[in-house]
Formats: C-alpha cells, structure tokens, sequence
C-alpha cells in the first residue's frame, strides 16, 4: 500500500520533471505580449498558432518531412538491426563484446565529428542536400538502439521454440511470423520507436548533410528560435514535441500490456 | 497408419569433435511400437532424436520411415513430431492455441481445429484449460499440452525426449500411464528417450540401448536383462555379478567351481553372468558354501554381499528371507542353471573379494 503511494507519486515527480520545460512554451505559443515581470501573459491569442499551421510557414509541410525520414529510418534501421541483435544475442563468439562496443560506438561519438566526417564523404558522393542522404546520415546514430534492444530479446529467445515449430509441420516463413516476430514483437516496437526518436530530434546532421535543403522540424525551430518570436517558438516546438511524447506514451502503454502475467495460485 | 522405422549406418561428427556422436548405427522399431532409447548421459541420444526430425544432417546412413526415406524432406514434411525435454509452449499462445497450432500451419479452417483441439484438451485430462497461458500451468499440465500439440497431427512417427524427467516422481507414474494408453490407442509408433532403465522398461514395448554411438542391444526389456549382449549392457543394467573363466565341453569352469552351460556353447574363454535377484539363499540340492560380507535392506529387496570361495557375489533377495542373515555367517546359495548366461568377453578386472 505504501508503495504504491511512494510508486505513484516518483512517477508523478518523473512526469512533473519532463513537462516542466513545456509549460513555459506552451503560455509562449498563446502569449501576446509577455513582459517580465509579469507572472503570466495579459493578452492571450491564437495568432502564433494559425501562423504555425498556415502553408505560409512552411512548418506543416516540414512536419510530414520530419515524420518521413524518422519513419523510413526507423524502418530500416529496426530491419538491418534484427538478423544483427539475432547474431549478437544468440551466438557466443570470440571478440562478441568487442563488436558489441562498436555496436554502440555512433551513439557515443560526439556528433560533431560524425557530422563533419560524413558531410566530406557525401559531399564526394553527391549525397548531401538529399532526403536519402540524410536517411543515411540519421542511421548512424539510431542503428545501435534497436540493434541492443534485440540484442536483449534474441538472448533470451530459445531459438528450440524454431525447431519446435518446423517439427509441428511449420515451414521456414511460417516459423518466422507465427513463432518468432510474436516472441520478439515487443523488442521490434521498442527498438523502432527509440530509431523514430533518434531521427526526429537530430539537428546536426540534418543541418550538416541537408545543407539546409532538407528542413526538418528542429531545423525551422531553430530559425524561430534565433529570430526572437518567442511565440511562433513556442507553438513550433509544441507540434515539434507532441507527437515524440505520443510515441513515448504509446511505448510506455504497449510494454506494461506486454508485461508477463502473474502466474495463477491454483497450480 | 502404423509404419516402421528403419535407421540404417547412421554417422554424425559435430564441428571440432574428434570423436564421431554417431558411428554406424542401425536400429529399426516395428510399425506401431514403442521404443524406449537408453543410454548414460552425453551419448547423443537427442542428436539421434534431431536426425530422425531432420533438425540434423547425418554425414551417413539413412533413414526410413516406412516405404520412403526421409533425408531428402524438410522437418515439416516428416510426419514425425519431436517432443522436446523442454515442453517449449508458444508462450505468446493460449494452450488451444498451443494444441492447434499444426493444425493452423495446414491452413485447416478454424471451426475444423477448434473440434480437434477441444476432442484433445479432453483426452489428456485439460479440459477447461484452453483459454489459459502457458505460464499459468503446472509441470504436468505443460507436458501434457506438450503430447496434445504433437500427437492432434496424427504423425506418422512420435519422438519424446525424456517426457518424464521434469515431472515429479509422483507425477511420473501418471504421465507414463497415460502416454503409454494413448500410445497403444493411437497405434503412432513411438520412439522416447531415457536414461533412467527403471523408466525405460516400465514404459516401453523394447528397449535399445545406446553406447558409443551405436546400438548394443535391442530387444524386450526381459531379455535385455536375462541375457545381455555385453558385459557393458549387464552393468549398465545392474548386473553385478560376473565371474571369468573358460567354457570347455558344455562346462563353465571358473575360480568357484564347474557351472553348467546351455548346450552348444563353444569352448574358449569368456564369462558368466547371473542376475542379483535370481541367486537364492538357503539350504538345497546344489547349494554351495558361502559367507555373508555385508547385508543391506534396499526396501522392496535386501542386498546380501556374498564371498564365494574368494569370489564376490550379489544376491538381491526378498526382506524376509535375509532377515535371520548376519555378517560372517555362513549360508548356502544356489546359482540357478537357467538364469546362467555366458558371454564371450572378459571382464577388465575380476571381481575378487577385497582383502
């Protein structure tokens, strides 16, 4: 009972600690003139907000591109991350933790020397200033967060549950749906949705091999940002960070309905 | 449909072995009968149960089932359904699920699987247990959805991998049964993986005994036990009592004394093997002189330690005629002519009384 309260009440401190940046923005995005000292804004108004959405700015459409590359990202760093995480969860190999370490080694790195190492290289591809380019680009750093995560999951997989499957009559793409993506779902919805959020919030390398071409969201934000709207700032960042918090919600919601049954006391 | 099961010169040498798991062995199992394979631990019994699945590659041999061969098919067109140790549910199923799941890869519409599976949750005691989680079952419960799942696909070849060996003992009584009245009921010829020789010859129609990647001995429990192929198979059965000598015209002649032989025997040297229980103690006709070294009561049977004119002997008898028995007494016993069995091969080291 009472750790349910104190349970209840870190993840209310947890909740309370992430938002908290957002609550200023969002009194900026509705704010008409907000001076200091004044606690809250005098005049409340939509106008930032019907910039915002109008074609004129540029930021709906930059959304939907946003949303694009993070989703082709994702897709394909999850897909190149599963016979990946299989390998490295299932097989025991001299030099597997040192592979395990490059694995990680992009999300590590500092991004600024990534960023200006591949920006030589794809500029001698004629890579830059290219959606793929920076497809290509965004990999890097999301590829090892679905690769670990199943990683994790194949470890734990009894890949006997295969051999099972076959010997009940299941041919090979038969295992794979029925018997294995089932088993290692949760570990794929993970994965895919850290790569989506690695994406969607980098600047660097859009900045860098977009060259300015491809502008994602945090890109236009940053123009926002550095031009003193604080208004149009705070209602860009709001679409710019809704829809993260929604996937992190969705993520949050799947895994405690995927968490393990309690087992049953009538054995 | 019953089918025999012919395995013919199998050989397998995993990557990096130098030793062969499999070397040459042949063994075939009568249409609708159920085999036990026995053997110590390490033998590669579970490999042998993989080739016949096709979850392995032998290096040789074949394999038949029936009138075809089954080395060029994949796993899932054998007709033969392995049951791993490990009942290894889909946990991601409910045990319907679980039971039908071959059913469901046949593409067998689902009014179709949901009558076979309710007729099977029924025959193996699950009833009312369809809607639930693996997770959420006994160890009995879990090795029974585990025989429901394999046996719905009627196969035409039914492999167990110690089914038993997870359960309780109490449970295992009532496993055995059960998979032994469905076994005669189905008539699916049956091939289950032991090494518990009690197991085996409670549970299976004959027992083949695995060595050395080989099969030594096939043959019905009885047999195995009153006249081993080798001196490796009496051990390995419990067989303790081995004395060397020389037959010589239809007569055994060892350090106890002339023994007869069964008729026909050819001379040379070699061994006589007697079954512990079959040794009686008391006064008779033939009764020879011995002395008691040790006596133990093992609950069904007493285990008396004998010295036979400076041979070790083992006689397991009924408690109640060892009861009167004490160390360093002495005692008349009685090798029955028919329970003798001679084999051409001497043991490494003779059974001589410790000094």
């Amino acid at each position: 009972m009472k750790r349910d309260v104190l349970s209840a009440l870190a993840r209310l401190a947890l909740a309370l600690f992430l938002l908290m940046p957002l609550i200023p923005l969002a009194i900026w995005s509705v704010a008409h003139g907000w001076r200091f000292p004044a606690l809250l804004p005098s005049e409340l108004s939509l106008a930032a907000w019907s910039y915002a959405l109008s074609p004129v700015s540029g930021v709906v459409g930059s959304l939907g591109l946003t949303f694009f590359i993070a989703a082709v990202t994702s897709v394909i760093a999850t897909a190149l991350a599963y016979p990946a995480g299989r390998a490295l969860g299932r097989l025991r190999f001299p030099g597997r933790s040192v592979v395990l370490v490059l694995v990680l080694a992009p999300a590590v790195l500092p991004a600024i020397a990534v960023a200006l190492g591949l920006q030589g290289l794809f500029l001698r591809m004629g890579w830059t200033g290219t959606i793929w380019g920076v497809v290509l680009a965004h990999l890097i750093p999301a590829l090892p967060y679905p690769t670990l995560v199943l990683t994790a999951v194949f470890a734990r997989f009894d890949p006997h549950h295969e051999d099972q499957a076959r010997c009940l009559g299941a041919r090979p793409l038969q295992v794979l749906l029925h018997v294995t993506l089932p088993a290692v779902l949760p570990g794929l919805r993970t994965g895919a949705v850290l790569a989506f959020l690695i994406s969607w919030s980098q600047y660097l390398l859009t900045l860098s091999i977009g060259g300015g071409k491809v502008q994602t969201l945090p890109l236009l934000l940053f123009t926002f940002a550095t031009s003193g709207r604080n208004d149009l700032t705070g209602a860009v960042a709001m679409i710019y960070v809704l829809p993260a918090l929604a996937f992190m919600a969705l993520l949050l919601r799947q895994r405690s309905k995927t968490a393990p049954l309690p087992n049953r006391t009538d054995r | 449909m019953k089918v025999p099961l012919q395995l013919s010169g199998l050989r397998l040498t995993y990557p990096g072995s130098a030793t062969p798991t499999l070397d040459g062995l042949d063994l075939s199992v009568g249409a609708g009968s159920l085999t036990a394979l026995l053997g110590p631990s390490g033998t590669g019994k579970t490999t042998l149960l993989k080739l016949i699945a096709g979850l392995l590659h032998p290096d040789a041999g074949d394999i038949r089932l029936g009138d075809r061969s089954l080395l060029p098919l994949p796993p899932e067109r054998r007709k033969v359904v392995l049951v791993f140790q490990a009942a290894l549910l889909f946990p991601h199923l409910t045990v319907a699920q679980n039971i039908g799941f071959g059913l469901r890869m046949q593409g067998l519409p689902t009014d179709v699987i949901a009558r076979h599976t309710d007729a099977m949750l029924d025959r193996l005691h699950l009833t009312g247990l369809g809607a639930r989680r693996p997770d959420a079952l006994s160890g009995g419960q879990t090795q029974r959805v585990a025989l429901a799942r394999a046996l719905i696909l009627e196969p035409d070849l039914l492999l167990l991998d110690e089914p038993l060996s997870s359960l309780d003992p109490g449970l295992r009584e009532a496993m055995r049964a059960l998979i032994r009245s469905l076994q005669r009921e189905l008539g699916v010829t049956t091939l289950v993986v032991t090494h518990d020789q009690a197991e085996a010859v409670a549970l299976a129609d004959s027992i083949a005994l695995m060595q050395g990647g080989r099969i030594v001995q096939h043959a019905t429990p009885e047999v195995i036990f009153a006249r081993p192929a080798t001196l490796a198979v009496a051990r390995f059965f419990g067989g303790e009592n081995v004395l060397p000598g020389q037959a010589r015209g239809g007569v055994f002649e060892s350090a106890i004394g002339r023994l007869p032989l069964p008729a026909g025997t050819a001379d040379g040297p070699g061994s006589l093997t007697l079954r512990p229980e079959a040794v009686t103690l008391g006064p008779g006709a033939d009764a020879r002189a011995a002395r008691v070294m040790e006596c133990r009561f093992l609950g069904t049977q007493t285990r008396v330690e004998l010295d036979l004119g400076g041979t070790r002997l083992v006689a397991l008898v009924a408690p109640h005629l060892a009861g009167g028995l004490a160390v360093g007494q002495s005692v008349g016993v009685t090798l029955p002519p028919s329970a003798l069995w001679f084999l051409r091969e001497n043991p490494e080291a003779p059974p001589a009384v410790p000094e």
